[in-house]
């Protein structure tokens, strides 16, 4: 209890040390600041949207930009910012979800297969490679197929494609971790398996855990957003920004507008996490170690 | 060599880096002077400032360092103030550069003849095939065997030895003014740097070039060195020829630094060695005078107040040391004199007959194609140890010693033999031993940077063994805790630090506690101290020697440092090829008669003493693949002392000695007696006495 205030303040000092380092280096800082502007729109998108995303105004098809809809109307006029701003929860939900579950079980599979080695390493390996080796839009649309669009398939869908990819970068650091004389020094002293899991390897993972998890989660924008455009992912009328450039297709000759917002969104969310994913590397992992 | 015309003449050198916290001064004021043919040592501890000052030399620094004041002057030039196309024509021309670390030197996917080649092409002119040609007249005079055969080869197909060899050649190839060595036998083998230290010597009085010898192994500078510059935090604290400074050590700095270094003739029984307290200041916290003074044990007010400058006291013997009559009357030897302990054969701990351990060779398709084969890394070893007693078990690397010392810990499963701990059988494996068993053994490892959990407090990884094995309550846990951190000397706030926080020789101290927390009866130490510097190897075995004098521990203690071993150690294990050839007490085994592979290794020890002379004896070759293991005596393909035939078909017998002591060899212990005759060192002239 007296440790209290002592530990707070460390914490305090911790918090601080990472902004000073998050604002030395220019493109960390952007990444980071791009994904705090899409959470928040994220959080607060039906509320800023002028108008109801489904609101449709059929004299007003396909405006350009104007005072009233400042990125224009879609083919039934709705607006596409209202649009954009209320579909931005759905890719961050789905895709942070997909990666969620992606990263929970690759890391625990990545962990046992690396740490028991043996057989099991063996076979877990091998159906990783299986399913690494299936080109991953062409296996979520066939999952997708039979299971039927949704939103929580899409999420099924995005951890299953990503668990394969989170396992392997786990398993390399485990293979390197549990060669170290700290665990061998746990060894000697009898821990259990689940202690030197827990408590001398996975701690150590966490950053490496961290890296990869950003950049899955651009990866799973891309691949949620890819599924919207062939139709599989989110269903009409949802705004989801993939399906908003799948819809335009027809369009775009007449509107160039109705393509160029959700695909920018799509793109600037993109960048801005793989901004983020790239300075968390070059914080926690000063070493340069591969991304697997 | 003093009346000749310096080639490098280096006057006032400050170099300075950049970073976020401001300019550091690395190195200060620094002056020297080499000359042709002249081989200059530069010796220090870690962060001295050696390789920056080596670098700022040529201009070869980081991105971030700049060279503030001084001048270089190459035979004329003035390196200082060359554009960068220039200074690249100097380099790999008139300046070379030969590094620690042969395998990251050398590119793996060029063969050796091109690389060679390559610098006479670029700097000489030459075209392909004649610079091919002089590649191998250059392998050549390295003494590579098969010079033509080599030319072709790659890296990978190529020992340690073998490499340093090749880049040795490299840098001699354009025929340099000057040439920059940076620790280049520090990652080899005594034996193969033994080698390589008379073949730079060789070639230095054939070629005239001149060497700025950088290493921390003071023996090594003795051995190979014409003068000597002694490095302190960035500034020159003792400079001059190599008998006059090793004699008189007019520098307290320089007689701190030998004074760590354990003595092949006296052991922990006799001496403690001495110890320099305290960590070297960085460039940005230096005290205001004497930048040594906070560590030394001379010390007075007047230290204090001005920074001393380095003046002349003796024919071209420069010191910084204001005390310097009183270091001279001093006498020389600081180690303490310690009480003969009384030997007493305390209860057997550990006895361990025939292990084994062979671990299988590539398994799949290679197996099916050349038949199930296995690499023997210990093949037959039986070991036996007392309480407070210590065994040390020297060898080359790949002989085998650290699989010994992980198969009776458990870590490795040995494929036969027996483990008897305290009359108990004990299990191979680790995993099945039971937690009364396993508190009784525990170890130190080599890499203080692998052996704490960087996430974890240094108190936590001392208390979790008093939990886990030992059932101690909170409260107890703590004072444990605080109590072994004061038995290593580190202050009780090194708790809480973060193992980042800690310097190597700190977390090795940590380990150390570890280990005792769990109160073992048998302790496994690793190369404890062979990453570290001087002062703490010296500081940590003090460290090792007293906590076994109080908690009567037994040791296997593990290293390539013969001296280290032979200060530690009760009873030494020679081992080659996972076999053992010698074992007998430590003062046994360090006087004739020995086994031709231990008198090899003992004549490789470099020795900070340059008026002794060793007996030369050089082995060929490495070590024998442990896959295919020479039939007979496992020795006779590099015995300078082989008999004949009877080494190669038969095995040899063990040959016993008074005190046990033991040898393995053909050559009947009488005939090694005259063969080996006095011993291995010689004093020469009418040097100090040691």
């Amino acid at each position: 209890m007296q440790k209290q205030p002592q530990e707070n303040s460390e914490n305090r000092m911790a918090i601080k040390k990472f902004f000073r380092r998050l604002r030395s280096n220019p493109t960390i800082f952007i990444g980071f600041m791009i994904v705090l502007i899409f959470l928040f729109i994220a959080a607060f998108g039906p509320f800023l949207a002028p108008y109801p995303y489904t609101q449709q105004n059929l004299s007003e098809r396909l405006q350009p930009p104007s005072d009233d809809n400042i990125f224009g109307t879609d083919q039934f006029g709705r607006d596409i910012y209202s649009r954009i701003l209320v579909g931005s929860r759905d890719v961050l939900v789905v895709a942070g979800s997909g990666t969620v579950l992606a990263v929970f079980f690759g890391l625990l599979l990545g962990l046992f297969s690396g740490y028991r080695g043996g057989y099991f390493d063996e076979v877990v390996m091998r159906v990783m490679d299986v399913i690494l080796s299936i080109p991953p839009l062409l296996l979520a649309m066939v999952i997708l197929f039979s299971l039927g669009p949704s939103r929580v398939n899409v999420i099924i869908v995005v951890g299953f494609l990503y668990i394969p990819m989170v396992a392997r970068v786990v398993r390399s650091v485990v293979l390197d971790l549990k060669t170290r004389q700290y665990v061998e020094a746990a060894r000697l002293r009898g821990e259990t398996s689940a202690y030197i899991l827990y408590k001398e390897i996975l701690p150590n993972v966490l950053p490496h855990l961290a890296v990869e998890s950003s950049m899955r989660f651009s990866y799973s924008i891309f691949l949620v957003a890819s599924l919207g455009f062939l139709g599989l992912g989110v269903q009409p009328p949802s705004p989801d920004w993939g399906l908003m450039v799948g819809e335009s297709r027809t369009w775009f000759h007449q509107a160039r507008w109705v393509l160029f917002f959700p695909a920018g969104a799509i793109a600037i969310l993109v960048v801005g996490v793989g901004f983020m994913s790239d300075g968390l590397r070059r914080m926690l992992l000063p070493g340069g170690v591969s991304d697997g | 060599m003093a009346d000749r015309e310096p080639v490098l003449k280096v006057e006032n050198l400050t170099i300075t880096y950049d970073t976020e916290k401001g300019p550091l001064h690395t190195v200060r004021n620094v002056s020297l002077q080499i000359a042709p043919g002249e081989i200059y040592g530069l010796v220090g501890e870690s962060g001295s400032g050696k390789t920056t000052f080596a670098r700022g030399v040529v201009r070869y620094l980081p991105s971030n360092g700049k060279i503030t004041t001084g001048r270089i002057s190459l035979s004329g030039t003035d390196l200082a103030t060359l554009s960068h196309k220039q200074i690249r024509k100097v380099w790999g021309s008139r300046v070379t550069m030969v590094h620690q670390d042969p395998n990251a030197s050398i590119n793996p996917s060029m063969l050796i003849g091109d690389q060679i080649a390559e610098a006479m092409r670029v700097h000489l002119g030459l075209n392909k095939k004649q610079a091919g040609q002089k590649a191998i007249e250059m392998l050549n005079k390295v003494r590579m065997p098969d010079p033509e055969l080599v030319a072709r080869r790659y890296a990978h197909q190529l020992s340690g030895g073998m490499l340093q060899r090749v880049l040795i050649a490299t840098a001699m190839a354009t025929n340099p003014e000057f040439m920059i060595m940076d620790e280049p036998t520090t990652a080899l083998d005594v034996t193969t740097e033994a080698v390589i230290l008379d073949l730079i010597r060789e070639l230095m009085s054939e070629y005239n070039t001149a060497i700025l010898f950088i290493t921390h192994n003071l023996g090594v500078i003795a051995r190979i060195c014409d003068r000597i510059g002694v490095l302190y935090a960035g500034e020159l604290m003792e400079e001059g020829p190599i008998h006059e400074v090793f004699r008189n050590r007019l520098h307290p700095y320089t007689r701190g630094l030998l004074g760590c270094v354990p003595r092949v003739d006296a052991s922990k029984k006799s001496i403690t060695l001495s110890s320099i307290p305290g960590f070297i200041p960085r460039p940005n916290q230096l005290p205001p005078g004497c930048i040594f003074a906070p560590r030394c044990d001379l010390v007075e007010e007047a230290c204090q107040l001005e920074r001393p400058p380095l003046v002349e006291i003796g024919p071209s013997h420069l010191s910084s040391c204001r005390r310097v009559d009183c270091l001279r009357t001093r006498t020389k030897e600081v180690e303490q004199a310690r009480e003969e302990r009384i030997e007493e054969l305390g209860p057997v701990v550990l006895e361990a007959r025939n292990i084994k351990k062979y671990f299988p060779f590539s398994g799949g398709l290679t197996a099916l194609v050349r038949g199930k084969k296995s690499v023997k890394a210990v093949d037959d070893i039986s070991i036996r140890m007392r309480s407070s007693f210590t065994l040390g078990i020297v060898g080359e690397s790949g002989c085998g010693k650290t699989t010994l010392a992980r198969c009776i810990a458990g870590l490795e499963e040995a494929t036969s033999g027996e483990i008897d701990l305290e009359g108990e059988h004990l299990d191979y494996s680790v995993s099945r031993r039971e937690p009364a068993v396993l508190k009784k053994i525990q170890m130190v490892f080599q890499n203080p940077d692998a052996s704490l959990n960087p996430q974890l407090p240094a108190g936590y990884s001392v208390a979790r063994p008093l939990t886990l094995l030992r059932n101690m309550s909170k409260k107890q846990v703590q004072e444990r805790v605080k109590e072994l951190f004061a038995a290593v000397s580190l202050p009780p706030d090194y708790i809480d630090r973060l193992p980042h926080e800690l310097s190597g020789g700190e977390k090795q101290r940590v380990a150390i506690a570890r280990a005792f927390a769990a109160d073992p009866v048998l302790m496994i130490c690793d190369e404890p101290i062979s990453s570290l510097d001087v002062s703490v190897q010296a500081s940590l075995m003090n460290l090792l020697a007293e906590l076994q004098g109080t908690a009567g521990t037994a040791y296997l203690f593990i290293s390539h440092d013969l001296a280290a071993v032979r200060h530690l150690s009760d009873w030494i294990a020679v081992v080659y090829l996972g076999r053992l050839w010698e074992i007998g007490s430590a003062e046994d085994v360090f006087v004739p008669p020995y086994h031709p592979y231990t008198e090899a290794l003992l004549s490789a020890i470099p020795i900070p003493d340059p008026d002794i002379e060793q007996d030369r004896i050089r082995l060929k070759g490495s070590v024998p693949s442990a896959l295919n293991v020479p039939p007979g005596c496992r020795f006779h393909t590099r015995c300078p002392r082989k008999i004949g035939a009877v080494c190669e078909t038969e095995e040899p017998p063990w040959r016993e000695m008074e005190g046990g002591h033991r040898i393995c060899c053909h050559i009947p212990i009488d005939e090694l007696k005259t063969l080996q005759g006095g011993g291995l060192l010689k004093k020469a002239g009418q040097g100090g006495n040691r």
